[in-house]
């Protein structure tokens, strides 16, 4: 136990705590829009961060030819190779998405199959994904090359404002917006949202369903593929089972905002990043995570819709 | 082909077994225990060779994994198939077992016999622990709070002294003979049998359960919880009931499966046995006793057996899940029909 941290640390930890809460929240995205439309878990979601880290590698290494000795880059050089990992992720991520729900969720929702049915079979394409990556990489984690040095803004009562970190924290804030604008306000946006009212009603209204679902899965694997790209850049190193507390900690993000609300996955995932950041600092690392569940459970307890309740819900009688 | 498709062992085996009369019944429950029983020597047993496995024995490839995934994915089914709760940290309950026998034998000299109602008891305290908060909310996050669950007596285990931290505990002893029978490493099958004992003893214990009030108090809420409080049932002690006797089944097991291997660590508890015994419990057919033993056998032996390709067994495993989801998402042996109602979908 030390307490003294939290006023000593306290804004560099805030800051920590943004920058890896808003990675989570991205990854929650793909969880939790999955759930508005389709009321599942999508549990192979953490499998495509895990391949869009290693897309981000796979750009920056074989396609854009920088070793893992690299020099760091600078100036336009640095910009495009950057904007090209990230699209790159964004991309295969999206791909990958779109993939895992033709495979482990379209056949079984046509046949009408109980949800553990669909949560089993994208668990299976989860340890498909997971191994066969395992098998490729030899179980070695597999190092970054450092492309963006990692210069500081400078610091303030602290708390070290360096370009990675304030990278994460700005780079979500702006996809949030997009995310949140385009939900609300474009046609797809507008059948996303009445498919996750009443799949029957929107399909009497004229909306292509599996469309719709595809559309979802895309997107999720966007913000996905975002959040690897971003998780990449700050610790420079991935793994075969990155994916997996990554998986598990957006998804408690995703049900501490309140599970199939695009702005509950927003807050969850910066309350799940500070939480994780003061409780490390305070408790020790080992005990992060057990300190994440016990909040969780209190949250569940009194506000049993999560923080910001369930959009879906409230409308739902 | 649409006879194929409708076609329903389940319901043609109860067809069938409906129409025995008593002796007949009796006599081919005595020998498929036998028959059962006699697993242990089928893989040097000429025409059913082809069972064995590489690597790990046979006899122990039977007791740990395939005898103790049937007995902890039965007492999941009770959660998860009975009364469709979705628990993610089933775990939790098979390591508390196996913790108690570690920690009492080792430091207070405690015999498996007398830990073993003393484990049970601590998993079922567990369970209302957990169970008492987790169950008043809604399937998803009953979910997540069970994933927490887990992941934290793991990381406790991992953390604290007296579970000796990442090491785990090591010279845990065998249990002492019981009616001739000595468990040590030289009698696998002894094992076996003790494992098949228990295994039948749930399965007893299920369809006593099933045919009375908190069966069927199960079976309402899993169909529609609303309408079953509205008919006057208890939900929260039907559901934590279910989820304390899933909770006594994983702690039995846990204090035999600690007894057999002698040395257990936190890594033997992680999140992915959860949900691979949700999967046998799914893969074989939720609710079903049957479907859940043959899916939890398929389950837990294949990798076994199929252990000379280690680089691609778990590849395969998957791709076996996500085919059979595809084809049978009721599983290998669905529930009754008439239990198959369609489950409310925010359940």
């Amino acid at each position: 136990m030390n307490f003294s941290v939290i006023t000593t640390q306290f804004w560099s930890l805030v800051l920590q705590g943004l920058a890896l809460g808003l990675i989570y929240s991205l990854v929650a995205l793909g969880y939790t829009m999955v759930y508005g439309v389709l009321r599942l878990i999508n549990f192979a979601n953490s499998e495509v961060f895990m391949l869009g880290t290693f897309a981000v590698l796979w750009v920056e290494i074989e396609l854009l030819g920088h070793p893992v000795t690299a020099e760091p880059l600078g100036g336009f050089e640095l910009g495009y190779t950057l904007a090209i990992a990230l699209v790159g992720s964004m991309i295969a991520c999206a791909i990958l998405a779109v993939l895992v729900e033709l495979v482990a969720y379209r056949r079984l929702r046509a046949r009408g199959a109980s949800r553990l049915a669909s949560l089993i079979s994208a668990i299976g394409v989860s340890i498909f994904l997971m191994e066969t990556t395992r098998m490729f990489t030899e179980s070695r984690p597999q190092t970054a090359p450092r492309l963006l040095e990692k210069w500081s803004f400078g610091e303030i009562a602290g708390a070290n404002f360096r370009i990675d970190t304030m990278m994460a924290i700005v780079a979500p804030i702006i996809i949030f917006i997009i995310l949140d604008q385009f939900v609300n306000r474009s046609r797809l946006g507008k059948a996303i949202r009445a498919v996750s009212l009443s799949e029957e009603n929107a399909k009497l209204m004229g909306i292509n369903i599996n469309r719709v679902i595809s559309m979802t899965f895309l997107i999720g694997g966007l913000t996905t593929g975002a959040a690897a790209f971003l998780y990449t850049t700050v610790y420079e190193n991935t793994v075969f089972n990155v994916g997996f507390n990554m998986g598990i900690a957006a998804f408690t993000a995703a049900v501490l905002g309140g599970i199939g609300n695009i702005r509950g996955a927003f807050y969850g995932g910066l309350a799940l990043g500070m939480m994780e950041q003061f409780a490390s600092a305070v408790l020790g690392s080992q005990w992060k995570a057990v300190t994440v569940f016990v909040v969780l459970v209190l949250i569940l307890l009194f506000k049993p819709n999560g923080l910001f309740g369930e959009a879906v819900q409230q409308t739902r009688t | 082909m649409d006879a194929i498709k409708n076609f329903n062992l389940r319901d043609k085996g109860a067809e069938i077994w409906a129409g025995w009369g008593r002796p007949v019944r009796s006599a081919f429950v005595i020998v498929v225990v036998v028959l059962v029983g006699l697993l242990p020597f089928a893989a040097s047993w000429g025409p059913s060779s082809f069972l064995d496995t590489p690597i790990t024995s046979f006899q122990n490839v039977l007791v740990y994994p395939v005898g103790m995934f049937v007995l902890m994915a039965l007492g999941l089914n009770i959660v998860v198939g009975k009364s469709g709760l979705l628990d993610l940290g089933y775990i939790a309950f098979f390591a508390i077992g196996a913790y108690s026998q570690a920690i009492l034998s080792t430091l207070y000299g405690w015999n498996t016999w007398q830990v073993l109602p003393v484990g049970i008891a601590l998993a079922m305290v567990s369970g209302v622990i957990l169970g008492l908060p987790a169950l008043r909310v809604r399937g998803d996050y009953l979910a997540i709070i069970t994933l927490g669950f887990g992941e934290i007596v793991r990381i406790v285990a991992l953390n604290v002294s007296v579970t000796g931290g990442p090491d785990g505990i090591a010279g845990i002893p065998n249990p002492p003979a019981i009616f001739g029978f000595e468990f040590n490493l030289m009698f696998p099958e002894h094992f076996f049998w003790l494992v098949l004992a228990l295994i039948l003893l749930t399965v007893w214990m299920i369809r006593r359960f099933t045919v009375r009030r908190p069966g069927r108090a199960w079976e309402a809420i899993r169909q529609d919880e609303d309408v079953a409080s509205l008919m006057g049932v208890n939900t929260l002690v039907y559901k934590l009931w279910s989820f304390v006797i899933g909770a006594a089944v994983g702690g039995a097991a846990g204090v035999i499966y600690a007894s057999k291997v002698m040395v257990i660590s936190p890594d033997m508890f992680k999140f992915e046995v959860s949900i691979l015994i949700l999967a046998c419990v799914v893969f074989g057919g939720m609710g079903n006793i049957w479907g859940v033993i043959l899916g939890a056998s398929i389950l837990a032996y294949l990798p076994e057996r199929i252990r000379f390709i280690a680089d691609e067994r778990q590849i395969i495993f998957g791709l076996v899940l996500i085919i059979m989801m595809n084809l049978r998402p009721d599983g290998l042996l669905p529930r009754k029909k008439r239990e198959k109602v369609e489950e409310k979908r925010t359940m």
